[in-house]
C-alpha cells in the first residue's frame, strides 16, 4: 500500500510541533501561538487525507502501518482505523485549532507551555483512538493524562489542584485495572498463539474463547476504566471538578474529544474482546446508562454555575451514547457514534460560549447575568442554537443521535424491554427544562446587573470558531448520511462481532430480529 | 405545481434566513414585510395549483410523493426527506399559507414599530416551514421534525418581547412553560414512533398504514401505539391534561396567537390524529378516550372562558374548547368533520384574533374588556368582522361554524353516545354566551376607558386581513354542506377527504346512518340554545350591567373557581415541578453527588492518607525497631508456613 504511513503522520505532527516549540523563545508569544496552530491545522488537513484514504464501502481496519516495538513480546507500533475511529480522528483534529484559536486571548500566562500540552494531548488522543495493540493503546490512554493534568492544574480555576488531582486519581485507579487485564490476556494469548500478544486484532480471535467466568472479570477490568472516563452514574463526579476548574480551551477538550475514549474503549475492545460478558452485563451497564440520563439532567437543571451545568448535561449526553453501544443493535450504536461527535461538537460550542463570556465578566454565576439579548445579541443567537443542538432539537445534529439510539435501545432484543428507552427518552424533556431555563435567566428578561451593560459581543475570531462548529451541527441534523456512512460497516463488524461470539448467551428466539416477526404478511403474530 | 412543493418549504426558510440575518441591516419595514409575506404567498400558489393539478387526476391517483434525498439510514431504519402531496395534507396546507399569508400581511400593520420587526417575520416564516414540514412529511420522524420546529417557533415567538412582564411573571417564562409542556407530549410520541418502528419495520405512512389493518397485529399493541401518539397530540393541541401552556401562550404578539395558537399549530395534534386514523381505528379503546377528553376538554375549557377578563385569554381558552370538539370528532371516527373545523375555525378563530389584535392596538396595550366599551361607534370595521367571527364559532347559520360543528354534533349523537353529543350542545351554548359577553362588553354601552386612550380604527394593512376573513367565516362553510341539504351531490369536503379515510371508516364501519329527520331536529336544539344564549348575554351585560357582579358574589366559590382556571397551574407546581426541582437540588445534587459519591471518593483519598501517615511513624530510624519487625515478619512467616502444612 502506497499511503499507509499517513496515521503515523498525523501523529507525528503535532508531536513535531510540541518539541519544535520548546525550541522557541518563551517571549515570543505570538509566533508560539501562530506555530501550535498551524501545526494543528496541519494534522486536521492530514486527517482529511486520511479520510479520502479510507474506503468506507470495505469496511474493517484500513491504512494499517506496523513495525515491530519490543519484539520478544511481540508487542509493536501498530496503528491503523475503521469508521469509527475515523470519525473521531475527525473530531479532535477539528476541536483542537479551535481551542487554540479561543486561547488567543484568554490564555496569557506560560503560553509556551500552554501550547505545547495542547499539542501533546493531541498526539495522545489520537493515538488512543488509532492503536491497534494493546500495550501501544495503554501507553497513548496513560500519557495522555499528564498534559490534561497540567492544563487543569495550571490554567485552571481557584480550586484547580484538587480538581485536577481528583481527575488524574480517579481515571488512574481504572487504568490499573485495565493494564492487569491487558496483561493477562496477553499472557493467555500465548496459550494458544504460542506466544505473547497484545496485538488487537489477535486478540480479538482469543478474547471470546476465554471461560466465561475470567472473562467477565476482565470485561469488568476494562469496563471500569472506561466507565470513570465516560464517565458512567456513579462514577462521574471528577467530571464536574475538571470542568469548572480547567480552562476554557481544557473544558472543549475534556468534553469533546477525552470522554468519548472512555466510550470509544466500550466500543472498540469490550464489546469485541468479551462479547457474552458484554450481553451478560448489558442491561445493568444499561441501567447505569438510564439513571445518568436522568441524573445527570436533574441535577444540571440546579446547578448555579454556567460551566457546572454543562458539565452535568455531558453525563446525561454520554448516558444516551453508552446506552446505544449497549442496545447493541445497528441503529443504536450507529446512533452512538454519531452520538459521540454531537456531544462533541455541542458540548464544546457550550463551554465555548460560556467561555466568551467568563473572559469578559469573569463569572460564571447565572445569577450574575439576566437581560443580555439586548447588550449581546449574536451571542444570544450562538448560544440559543447551541441549547437547541444540545436538547436534540430535529434538523440539528443532537436529534439523529439521540433519535437513532433510543430507536435502538427501544427494539434491543439484548435488553429486551421497553423500560430503558421510555426513562432515556424522558430526558429528552429534562434537557429541554435545563437548558431553557438557563438561557432564558441569562439572556432574557431586564438586565439587573449594571455591569452587563458593558458587555461586548463576540468577536470575529470567536464568530469564525462557532460557526465552524455550527456549520457541522447543522450538516449532520440535515444530511447525516456523510458521517453515518463513514461508520456504517464497522458498528456492523462489531455488532456480528458480539453476536456471533455471543450467541449462546442470548436465547435463540431473541436475537431474530422482533420486527422480521411481525411485518410478514405469512408469519404469525409477534407478540 | 405538485413537483415543486418543496418550493412551499424551501421559500419560506429561505425568507427566515434572508428576514433573520440581515434583518438589522435592511431596517425598512417595507422590504422586510414583502419578503416575509412574499414567500409565503407564492408558497400558497403553489399549494393552490397542486390543490388543482390533484382534483383533476382520477381519485386512485390523488397521491404523490415527492422525494428529495435519504435523512436517516441505520439498520433497518430508512427515513427520507419526501413530502406527501394528497387530499389531506393540501387541506392543511392550503390553511396553512392561506390564513398564514393574511395573518403576515396583518402582521405588517401590527408590529408597526417594533425595534425588532426583521426578528419577528424570521421567526413567522420559520414557523411556516416547520409547519409545511410537519403536515406534508411522508414520514413520522419528518412530521416530528416538523412537530418540534412548531414548538420552537411557538417558544420564540410567545417569548418575542422578552424584556417584557406577563402577569405574575415573564413572556420567557410563558415561552418555557409551552416548550416544555409540548416536549412531555412529544415524549410520548417518541414512544410511539418507536412502537411503530417495532411493530411495522418502518416509519413510512404508507408502509405503515398499509400494514395497520392487518389482523395480525394484537389491539394491545395498537393500543399502546395510539395512546402514545395521542399523548403527543394533548399537549401540542392543548388537551386536558396538557393544555396548561395555552393560555399563557397569549403573551406573544396577537398575529401570534391567531397564527400559531389558534389557526394553525394547535392542530397539528388533530391534523396528526386524523392522519393515522386507521391505527386509531384499529384501537377503539383508545378512540373512545380520544372522545372523552375531546369532549371534557370542550366543556371544561368554555367554563373557564365565562368568567375571564382579558380577552386574548377568552381567545385563548376558547381555542381549546373548539380544539375538544376536534378530538371529539376524531374519537367518534367523523375524521372529515374534524378537519372541517380545523378550517373553518381557523378562519374565524385567526380573525377574533386579529380583530382582539386590532382592539389591543386601538386601546394602547389594555387587553381587560372590563376596560372597553362602546368601541362601536370607534372601529366600525373591526366591529363588524369581529361581529362575524363571533356568530360564526356560535354556531349560526349559515355561517361556517354552524356546518363544521353542526357536523360534528350530529356524528357524536349518531354514533350511539348520547352523552357526547349532550355536552357538546352545552358547550355550544355555553360559547355562545362568552363570545357575546365579549363583544357585549367590548362594542356596546358605556365607554369605560378613561380620557387617555383614543380609540380609533387600525389602518388598511390590518382590516383588509379582517375582512377577507369575515368572508370566509361567511362562505366558508358551504363546501361542507351535510347531505341533508346538497341532496345528491352529497358533502364535497367529505367526499374530497374519503380515500384518505376510508380504511379507517371501513374498520369502523360505523357510517351507514342516513342522514333523516332527527338530524334537523338536534340542528334546530342547538341553533335555538345559541340563540337563546345570545340573547341572555346581552340581557346580562347591556341591560342588567349590575347582575354579573351580583352572581359572582352569589356564586362566590365556584366564580373563584372558573377565575382561577381551576387551579389547575397550582395543583401542577405543587405536585410536579416543585418537587422535581427540590429533590434535585437536595436529594441529589447535595446529597447524592457531593457527600454520598464524593464522601467515599475523598473518604477513600483520605483513609489512604491517614494509613500512609501512620505507617510512616514506623520508617523512624531507629535499628532495634527495625529489628522487632524484622523479627515479628519472620516468626508470621514461619507461623504461615507450619499452618499450611
Amino acid at each position: 500500500m502506497e499511503n499507509n504511513h499517513l496515521i503515523s503522520y498525523l501523529l507525528f505532527i503535532p508531536l513535531a510541533g510540541g518539541i519544535l516549540l520548546l525550541l522557541a523563545e518563551k517571549s515570543k508569544e505570538s509566533l508560539i501561538r501562530y506555530l501550535g496552530f498551524i501545526f494543528s491545522i496541519i494534522t486536521f488537513v492530514i486527517s482529511l487525507f486520511i479520510y479520502a484514504g479510507y474506503n468506507i464501502n470495505k469496511g474493517g481496519f484500513q491504512l494499517i502501518d506496523k513495525i515491530t516495538w519490543i519484539e520478544n513480546l511481540h508487542i509493536s507500533y501498530h496503528v491503523g482505523i475503521d469508521g469509527i475511529s475515523l470519525l473521531l480522528v475527525l473530531l479532535t483534529t477539528f476541536l483542537t485549532p479551535l481551542t487554540l484559536l479561543s486561547s488567543w486571548k484568554a490564555i496569557t500566562n506560560k503560553v509556551k507551555e500552554f501550547t505545547f500540552f495542547m499539542l501533546m494531548l493531541e498526539v495522545g488522543m489520537l493515538g488512543v483512538f488509532v492503536s491497534l495493540d494493546m500495550f501501544l493503546f495503554y501507553v497513548f490512554w496513560e500519557a495522555m493524562l499528564i498534559p490534561m493534568y497540567f492544563i487543569i492544574g495550571i490554567w485552571g480555576g481557584d480550586q484547580r489542584i484538587y480538581a485536577s488531582v481528583k481527575f488524574f486519581l480517579y481515571t488512574m485507579f481504572g487504568s490499573l485495572l485495565m493494564l492487569v487485564a491487558i496483561i493477562w490476556l496477553a499472557v493467555y494469548a500465548s496459550s494458544s498463539l504460542g506466544h505473547f500478544s497484545t496485538d488487537l486484532i489477535e486478540l480479538y480471535g482469543i478474547g471470546p474463547a476465554v471461560q466465561l467466568e475470567i472473562q467477565r472479570w476482565m470485561f469488568l477490568a476494562f469496563a471500569l476504566s472506561f466507565a470513570i472516563k465516560v464517565p458512567l452514574f456513579p462514577l462521574h463526579t471528577w467530571l464536574p471538578d475538571a470542568h469548572v476548574q480547567a480552562p476554557t480551551a481544557g473544558s472543549v477538550i475534556l468534553a469533546g474529544v477525552l470522554l468519548k475514549m472512555g466510550t470509544y474503549g466500550l466500543l472498540r475492545f469490550c464489546l469485541p474482546l468479551f462479547p457474552q460478558s458484554a450481553v451478560y452485563f448489558a442491561p445493568y451497564i444499561s441501567t447505569l446508562a438510564v439513571i445518568g440520563i436522568i441524573y445527570g439532567a436533574l441535577v444540571a437543571m440546579v446547578q448555579k454555575d454556567m460551566k457546572k451545568l454543562v458539565a452535568y448535561s455531558s453525563v446525561a449526553h454520554l448516558g444516551f451514547v453508552v446506552l446505544g453501544i449497549f442496545a447493541l443493535t445497528q441503529e443504536s450504536v450507529q446512533g452512538a457514534v454519531i452520538q459521540m461527535v454531537n456531544h462533541g461538537l455541542s458540548t464544546g460550542a457550550l463551554f465555548l460560549l460560556v467561555g466568551i463570556l467568563y473572559e469578559r465578566t469573569h463569572t460564571r454565576e447565572i445569577s450574575e447575568y439576566g437581560g443580555i439579548a439586548k447588550v449581546v445579541p449574536v451571542f444570544a443567537v450562538f448560544l440559543m442554537i447551541a441549547s437547541l443542538s444540545s436538547m436534540g432539537l430535529p434538523g440539528l445534529n443532537g436529534f439523529v443521535g439521540e433519535f437513532l439510539i433510543l430507536l435502538g435501545a427501544f427494539e434491543s432484543p439484548v435488553l429486551n424491554s421497553w423500560w430503558y428507552a421510555v426513562f432515556a427518552a424522558s430526558g429528552v424533556i429534562f434537557a429541554a427544562v435545563y437548558l431553557l431555563w438557563m438561557y432564558q435567566r441569562v439572556i432574557f428578561g431586564e438586565v439587573k446587573n449594571p455591569k452587563m451593560n458593558s458587555l461586548t459581543d463576540m468577536n470575529k475570531r470567536e464568530i469564525f470558531i462557532l460557526s465552524s462548529i455550527f456549520i457541522f451541527i447543522v450538516w449532520i441534523g440535515v444530511y447525516p448520511s456523510t458521517f453515518l456512512n463513514v461508520s456504517a460497516k464497522s458498528t456492523e463488524t462489531i455488532i456480528q462481532q458480539v453476536m456471533a461470539g455471543a450467541h449462546a448467551e442470548i436465547p435463540s428466539g431473541q436475537i431474530l430480529h422482533p420486527k422480521t416477526a411481525v411485518i410478514g404478511e405469512t408469519s404469525p403474530a409477534g407478540k | 405545481m405538485i413537483q415543486l412543493i418543496y418550493l412551499t418549504i424551501l421559500l419560506p426558510f429561505l425568507g427566515f434566513l434572508i428576514n433573520g440575518l440581515l434583518g438589522r441591516k435592511i431596517k425598512n419595514e417595507k422590504i422586510i414585510g414583502i419578503i416575509g409575506s412574499g414567500t409565503i404567498v407564492i408558497s400558497f400558489l403553489i399549494v393552490l395549483g397542486a390543490f388543482f393539478q390533484t382534483l383533476a387526476l382520477p381519485v386512485e391517483q390523488r397521491q404523490t410523493i415527492v422525494n428529495l434525498f435519504t435523512w436517516l439510514q441505520a439498520g433497518g431504519l430508512n427515513i427520507n426527506i419526501a413530502y406527501q402531496v394528497d387530499q389531506l395534507s393540501l387541506v392543511m396546507a392550503l390553511i396553512v399559507t392561506g390564513v398564514g399569508f393574511i395573518i403576515h400581511i396583518y402582521s405588517i400593520g401590527y408590529m408597526h414599530g417594533d425595534k425588532s420587526f426583521g426578528r419577528f417575520f424570521a421567526y413567522m416564516n420559520l414557523f411556516i416551514f416547520a409547519m409545511m414540514n410537519l403536515i406534508l412529511g411522508d414520514n413520522f420522524v419528518l412530521l416530528f421534525l416538523g412537530w418540534e420546529g412548531v414548538g420552537l417557533c411557538s417558544y420564540l415567538l410567545i417569548g418575542f418581547w422578552y424584556d417584557r412582564k406577563f402577569e405574575k411573571s415573564t413572556t420567557s417564562d410563558a415561552a418555557k412553560k409551552a416548550f416544555i409542556v409540548n416536549r412531555i407530549g412529544d415524549f410520548g410520541f417518541l414512544l410511539g414512533m418507536f412502537l411503530i418502528y417495532l411493530t411495522f419495520g418502518s416509519l413510512n405512512f404508507n408502509d405503515v398504514f398499509s400494514h395497520a389493518s392487518a389482523i395480525s397485529i394484537p389491539v394491545s399493541t395498537m393500543n399502546f401505539i395510539a395512546v402514545f401518539l395521542f399523548i403527543g397530540a394533548t399537549g401540542k393541541s392543548a388537551q386536558i391534561p396538557l393544555f396548561v401552556w395555552l393560555p399563557d401562550a397569549m403573551a406573544g404578539p396577537t398575529p401570534v396567537s391567531a397564527l400559531i395558537h389558534a389557526a394553525t399549530m394547535v392542530t397539528a395534534g388533530v391534523y396528526m390524529v386524523a392522519r393515522c386514523s386507521i391505527i386509531f381505528a384499529s384501537a377503539p379503546d383508545i378512540l373512545t378516550v380520544v372522545a372523552v377528553v375531546g369532549v371534557l376538554t370542550a366543556i371544561f375549557a368554555a367554563t373557564i372562558g365565562l368568567v375571564q377578563n382579558d380577552i386574548k385569554k377568552i381567545l385563548a381558552y376558547s381555542t381549546i374548547s373548539q380544539l375538544g370538539y376536534m378530538f371529539l370528532a376524531m374519537g367518534v371516527g367523523a375524521f372529515s368533520s374534524g378537519i372541517f373545523h380545523v378550517m373553518t375555525h381557523a378562519f374565524f378563530k385567526a380573525l377574533l384574533f386579529l380583530g382582539a389584535g386590532s382592539i389591543i392596538h386601538a386601546m394602547h396595550d389594555e387587553q381587560n374588556i372590563q376596560n372597553y366599551g362602546g368601541l362601536k361607534k370607534y372601529m366600525p370595521k373591526t366591529f363588524i368582522t369581529f361581529i362575524i367571527a363571533a356568530l360564526a364559532i356560535s354556531g349560526i347559520p349559515p355561517l361556517s361554524g354552524f356546518f363544521s360543528k353542526d357536523g360534528i354534533l350530529w356524528y357524536a349523537f349518531a354514533n350511539g353516545n348520547i352523552l357526547y353529543w349532550l355536552i357538546g350542545t352545552i358547550t355550544a351554548l355555553l360559547t355562545a354566551f362568552y363570545m357575546f359577553r365579549l363583544v357585549y362588553l367590548t362594542f356596546y354601552g358605556k365607554e369605560r376607558f378613561g380620557q387617555d386612550k383614543h380609540p380609533h380604527e387600525s389602518p388598511n394593512v390590518m382590516t383588509i386581513p379582517l375582512i377577507i376573513l369575515a368572508v370566509l367565516s361567511v362562505i366558508g362553510g358551504f363546501i361542507g354542506i351535510p347531505e341533508i341539504f346538497s341532496g345528491e351531490h352529497g358533502n364535497l369536503f367529505e367526499n374530497w377527504l374519503e380515500p384518505i379515510f376510508s380504511n379507517a371508516n371501513a374498520k369502523l364501519a360505523a357510517f351507514g346512518i342516513q342522514s333523516s329527520s332527527t338530524e334537523f331536529l338536534l340542528m334546530a336544539v342547538t341553533i335555538a340554545g345559541a340563540v337563546g344564549s345570545i340573547f341572555y348575554a346581552r340581557y346580562l351585560y347591556l341591560q342588567k350591567t349590575r347582575l354579573p357582579a351580583v352572581y359572582s358574589k352569589k356564586f362566590k366559590g365556584l366564580y373563584n373557581l372558573l377565575l382561577n382556571k381551576y387551579f389547575v397551574d397550582e395543583a401542577y407546581d405543587a405536585a410536579v415541578v416543585n418537587p422535581i426541582v427540590r429533590g434535585s437540588d437536595k436529594i441529589l445534587w447535595k446529597i447524592t453527588d457531593n457527600k454520598i459519591i464524593d464522601g467515599v471518593v475523598n473518604g477513600t483519598a483520605s483513609l489512604i492518607e491517614v494509613i500512609s501517615k501512620n505507617i510512616r511513624k514506623l520508617e523512624n530510624g531507629i535499628a532495634q525497631v527495625y529489628a522487632v519487625i524484622m523479627l515479628l515478619g519472620i516468626a508470621a512467616a514461619l507461623f504461615w508456613l507450619i499452618l499450611s502444612f
